[in-house]
């Protein structure tokens, strides 16, 4: 018998500016003018997502925010248990983040081990003062680790058997994030 | 492609341009790790590395060494002066019994070219050639590739000069195998003595004039006079050498372009490059230093065997 796989969509455009809107204003609200936060994307999927966050609080701020991109290849715990190398990205981090608040941004949350690595890969780089974590869908019933965000866009209960399709572009005239089958 | 095609690093030879391409996007990852305030990464601390060393080293030595301890590997050194082959313990019985203590990889130098590529058939461990001989020395190949590649943003379409001590060199070997796979042209220059025969059959050009071969390069790749190997002699006087082959300022100011000058260390001041030479803005020699172990670390990555 045939199972048609189902899809369903979590973001379009307007309902991910909105919800970008309102992460904005609850990062100002716990950060004022970001004169000692900066923000991390989580290469490889949630540097477009930070861009996004750092490009609508500059709108509303009218200041400059730095933006970097972590890669953590090199720190995570699966090393080694397949039979190809896992592939890295570029970091880059053009700052000090040294006695920083420091939001950590991913676009999905899900077993907490990407961001567990995240924590290990970002102390390589100084002591922050503070980390948050900011993502724009939290999977609960996921998390192999007791790793809980700060500020969440949307949060979904899905099963092992579903993934999430994020499709972010850089001007944002097609975004669009689904819920699938596997 | 996130996998090289080879299991071992042998030799330059077998590996594909996709396999150099691979562990340089992997050094530059690296590269920005080394540079980090903490320089070390957790990604290979289940791994044990022995670092054999039948032959002096310094650089490639500590080079791999560090590599190692930044990727949080366990290392133990072994050099065969102070060890049991001095007692007539044989290669493969030495590895063996490091292997046996579960050792996942092994670095190995040794003074018989085709050594590294026997013992790979021989353990049952990843094998690195550290330099075999006069044969080869892949990683130092790699390293200067990425140097100048770093440098120049390519290789394809550079002008390479080798020049020196070719005949005993397994940089130059290396170097000439990487380079083409990349698309440089290469030339190799030095006394007649000191080139091999036949090796225009390596599709490369050869020249005994040291003008002109600084004239046509972009990037001269010095060698050291490598008189440890030299059983014979090769050329009257190291003075002799140094007045036709060496290169100096003058020599360099004479051709009115800036190239690039790169030496695999140790250097022998005065003999193959003066020390205005070697301290000048023409020279990347320290960079080929710090690349060494970005370098370095990527093969070790790309070749850590899975757990599974």
């Amino acid at each position: 018998m045939h199972i048609q796989k189902k899809k369903k969509l979590l973001f379009d455009k307007k309902i991910l500016e909105l919800t970008i809107n309102r992460l904005c204003q609850h990062l100002i609200e716990n950060h004022d003018q970001f004169k000692n936060t900066v923000l991390i994307g989580l290469q490889p999927r949630g540097t477009q997502f930070a861009l996004r966050i750092k490009n609508r609080l500059m709108e509303l701020l009218k200041c400059e925010i730095h933006c970097g991109f972590l890669d953590i290849t090199f720190y995570r715990d699966d090393f080694r248990r397949s039979t190809h190398p896992l592939s890295p990205n570029s970091t880059k981090i053009d700052f000090l983040i040294e006695g920083k608040k420091v939001v950590l941004i991913d676009d999905v949350l899900c077993t907490g081990r990407t961001v567990r690595s995240a924590l290990d890969a970002l102390t390589a780089f100084g002591r922050p003062e503070k980390i948050e974590l900011l993502v724009l869908i939290d999977r609960t019933y996921n998390r192999e680790l007791p790793i809980e965000p700060t500020y969440i866009g949307i949060r979904v209960n899905t099963l092992d058997t579903q993934k999430i399709i994020t499709e972010i572009d850089d001007n944002g005239f097609n975004d669009k994030i689904w819920i699938v089958d596997k | 492609m996130t996998k090289l095609s080879v299991k071992h690093l042998l030799s330059i030879k077998p590996l594909t341009p996709a396999d150099i391409e691979l562990i340089f996007k992997t050094s530059e990852n690296f590269k920005s790790v080394i540079n980090r305030p903490i320089k070390k990464v957790p990604s290979m601390r289940d791994v044990t590395i022995a670092n054999v060393f039948f032959e002096n080293s310094t650089r490639t030595r500590i080079s791999f060494e560090l590599a190692e301890k930044r990727l949080s590997a366990d290392v133990i050194n072994f050099s065969a002066s102070s060890s049991s082959v001095t007692k007539g313990e044989t290669l493969v019985d030495t590895a063996n019994n490091i292997i046996s203590m579960k050792v996942d990889m092994i670095v190995m130098r040794h003074p018989n070219p085709g050594a590294a590529e026997f013992l790979s058939k021989k353990v049952n461990a990843i094998v690195i050639n550290a330099g075999d001989g006069t044969h080869e020395h892949p990683t130092q190949a790699l390293l200067d590739c990425f140097t100048i590649q770093e440098k120049f943003g390519k290789v394809k379409g550079l002008k390479v000069a080798i020049i020196g001590d070719i005949i005993h060199s397994r940089v130059a070997l290396s170097n000439i195998f990487c380079l083409k796979k990349l698309g440089a042209s290469v030339r190799v220059c030095g006394p007649p003595t000191l080139i091999p025969k036949f090796i225009e059959k390596l599709d490369i050009d050869v020249s005994y004039n040291i003008d002109e071969t600084l004239n046509w390069c972009d990037v001269a790749n010095v060698l050291r006079i490598q008189a440890e190997r030299q059983e014979i002699r090769y050329f009257p006087s190291l003075r002799e050498y140094s007045m036709y082959y060496g290169i100096n300022k003058q020599r360099l100011d004479k051709i009115g372009k800036k190239i690039m000058i790169m030496h695999p260390g140790p250097i022998n001041r005065g003999i193959e490059l003066t020390s205005d030479v070697a301290d000048s803005e023409h020279s990347v020699i320290l960079e080929q230093v710090e690349n060494g172990v970005a370098v370095r670390m990527a093969v070790l990555y790309l070749l850590s065997p899975p757990m599974v």
